[in-house]
């Protein structure tokens, strides 16, 4: 081989590196089954580094299995995740520590730790992982990730049983943010909100987003909220991921779940308010103007 | 990108500045921001030109330092500023969890609290008492509505599948009896007394409280667990909005099968534990079980059976009515399903062995003995 050929090698090496790097989460080939019932069947799936991903499908298609199985709690049958590079499949737990250390998790039901106040279940992974962090400091930091949550201060010694289904998400949201991670899962995290807190909630995902360069891992029944917040959107059927996209683009795609989804009355509906959002922003400097 | 957060300070003409290097991620700060908390003002800034990278955790460090010491933070770059304005503006107290008491005074308030909710719990399980009372007329005025498959299905669960258990516990609790009480009376070379004492014991006292004992382990904690998770699920709100009566539905079957099986498993019980005194007895003391029977006839009185048999429903209801009650009161949360459930144990046992004494002293009155 010549110097030449070498450096060319080493150059798509590079390249490649560089492509990849962009991807904060690879799955090639998942396989997932209980029993009988299969539940994925060569999956694959990218997302990318600073996208809010949203990913749909309907009851039953595995949306919060392929969650699990992203973030270890489910062990696939076939294929492989790999998060920031690194392949999350068969890992000790040891290894994986440094990867799970970089990502946060809201579960559907909030997953508060009950026994604990909101403010100490936001210290636990602090606590877990960083013992070096004092107390003091501990205290102040999980302050200030309640009130990046837009959680009243009030909020900090209550428990868990005392709150709102509302505030018990955003409670699980600071906890999920407690370390900085990079990339953040949130399952459904506006079902079950009224439609003001749902809105709340979409801004302040976006906001944290944009602030602390995240990257989310977004599933969700909501259609505003994926129109609203959404860059691309990732669509599970048979078994697959059957498209990924932004909603224009899957629109495009003559799918019929798809268009049943986002054409359905209430897919009208909630496009008809991005139209309005849009129209109501154009106008208003004509409006300040006259 | 993953070099260690690092520190200097410099005192030039300008004051004292200090100069933070490295990665400011929580994963890289180590012990910096102690350091950090080590150093006496003034300073009148904080560099972060080499600092390369920054998340929330370290500019909230940076953030209180300055604030601290009342200096300046310059040289950072856009992420940075980003971070550290933004951080800055949720710089509010929060209190992490709730006011602590002085200890003298918490004791106090636990006792109190202690004396209070027993005194709840008594009021409680009385009130409970008495709609179980109630629902068991209505029922008995509309016998239609009675859930007969329920409560079949609860005398499986409560009665037969704790036949083996119960059995093999009687069946060594009289071996136990026989032996020790032959070790005793062996000494003034009565030894015959034994059968007395198996048959006497088992039938008034032992039989039907260690049923009672093991159907609180088994069944009163399992429907204090049972009702307990109903509530938190919401099921109970539900079947009354459908017009189903959660004490119909839910608690007369369950009082009722633990009724009818007390008296079944206590003689059960009874007749094993005299079985196994009998055994005992054969092997150890040469006493054939023709002779142990016969004997048995002669000084068990037929009394004893019934002081047993009449003891056994109460103490059922007194375990139903404890674990249906506890199961009914759980509100909050998971944690307390399992408090709950020990509670009703606890108090089941506790109620049985009060209730029993009373017995006692009941049946001596009317010379039962």
């Amino acid at each position: 081989m010549s110097e030449e050929e070498i450096q060319e090698a080493e150059d798509r090496r590079i390249e490649e590196a560089v492509e990849t790097s962009d991807i904060a989460i690879k799955v090639r080939g998942l396989k997932n089954s209980f029993g009988d019932q299969v539940v994925h069947e060569h999956l694959d799936l990218d997302v990318r580094k600073g996208e809010i991903l949203g990913v749909v499908g309907g009851s039953g298609t595995g949306k919060s299995v392929l969650m699990r199985s992203i973030i270890g709690l489910q062990t696939p049958d076939e294929g492989e995740v790999c998060v920031f590079g690194e392949s999350m499949i068969g890992r000790l737990d040891d290894e994986a520590l440094a990867i799970r250390k970089r990502w946060g998790v809201l579960f559907q039901g909030g997953a508060l730790f009950s026994t604990l106040t909101v403010a100490e279940n936001v210290e636990v992974p602090i606590r877990e992982y960083y013992p070096n962090i004092g107390p003091q400091l501990r205290d102040e930091i999980a302050a200030y990730k309640i009130r990046l949550t837009g959680l009243p201060t009030e909020a900090g010694p209550k428990y868990p049983s005392e709150l709102s289904g509302g505030m018990k998400k955003r409670a699980g949201l600071a906890r999920a943010l407690a370390l900085d991670p990079d990339l953040l899962f949130l399952d459904e995290p506006t079902a079950g909100l009224d439609p003001i807190g749902a809105a709340a909630f979409d801004d302040q995902t976006r906001k944290l987003q944009q602030t602390l360069g995240l990257t989310v891992f977004l599933i969700t029944h909501d259609l505003d909220t994926l129109y609203s917040i959404c860059d691309r959107v990732a669509v599970l059927a048979d078994k697959k991921v059957i498209a990924v996209g932004t909603i224009a683009e899957l629109l495009a795609l003559d799918h019929p779940w798809i268009q049943e989804y986002f054409n359905g009355p209430r897919g009208r509906a909630a496009t008809a308010a991005v139209e309005r959002e849009k129209g109501k922003a154009a106008n208003k400097p004509t409006d300040g103007r006259q | 990108m993953n070099k260690a957060a690092d520190l200097a300070e410099e005192t030039g003409d300008g004051g004292t500045v200090i100069r933070l290097s490295g990665n400011l991620a929580i994963a890289c700060l180590h012990d910096l921001p102690a350091r950090l908390d080590g150093l006496q003002g003034p300073v009148n800034a904080i560099d972060l030109s080499q600092v390369d990278h920054i998340d929330t955790i370290g500019a909230w460090t940076v953030h209180r330092t300055a604030k601290r010491l009342g200096a300046e933070v310059v040289g950072g770059d856009e992420d940075a500023c980003r971070l550290i304005a933004a951080v800055g503006q949720l710089d509010e107290p929060v209190p992490i969890r709730p006011d602590k008491v002085h200890p003298l005074r918490r004791v106090v308030g636990q006792i109190g609290e202690a004396v209070c909710n027993s005194g709840a719990t008594l009021l409680g399980l009385l009130g409970f008492f008495g709609a179980t009372l109630v629902a068991s007329w209505s029922l008995i005025r509309h016998p239609g509505r009675f859930r007969w498959n329920a409560v079949i299905q609860r005398f499986e669960v409560v009665g037969v599948s704790a036949l083996g258990i119960i059995g093999l516990m009687s069946f060594l609790i009289g071996i136990v009896i026989a032996q020790q009480g032959s070790v005793q009376l062996r000494q003034f070379g009565m030894e015959m007394l034994t059968i007395n004492l198996v048959g006497r014991l088992t039938f008034r006292e032992l039989g039907v409280l260690m049923t009672a004992i093991m159907v609180a382990g088994r069944s009163g904690s399992a429907f204090a667990a049972q009702l307990g998770t109903m509530k938190l699920t919401e099921e109970v709100d539900a079947m009354r909005t459908i017009g189903v009566s959660p004490m119909e539905a839910l608690v007369l079957p369950r009082t009722l099968a633990v009724v009818v099986m007390m008296p079944l498993l206590g003689f059960y019980s009874s007749i094993v534990a005299v079985i196994g005194g009998g055994f005992l007895c054969w092997v150890a003391l040469e006493i054939p079980p023709i002779t142990f029977v016969q004997r048995l006839r002669e000084v068990v009185p037929i009394t004893d059976l019934w002081v047993g048999l009449i003891k056994a429903p109460v103490f059922g209801i007194i375990i139903a009515l404890s674990g249906c009650f506890q199961g009914m009161q759980v509100k909050a949360n998971a944690e307390e399903v399992g408090m709950r459930t020990t509670a009703a144990v606890v108090q089941a046992i506790f109620l049985v062995i009060v209730i029993d004494a009373f017995f006692a002293v009941f049946f001596t009155w009317v010379g039962w003995n």
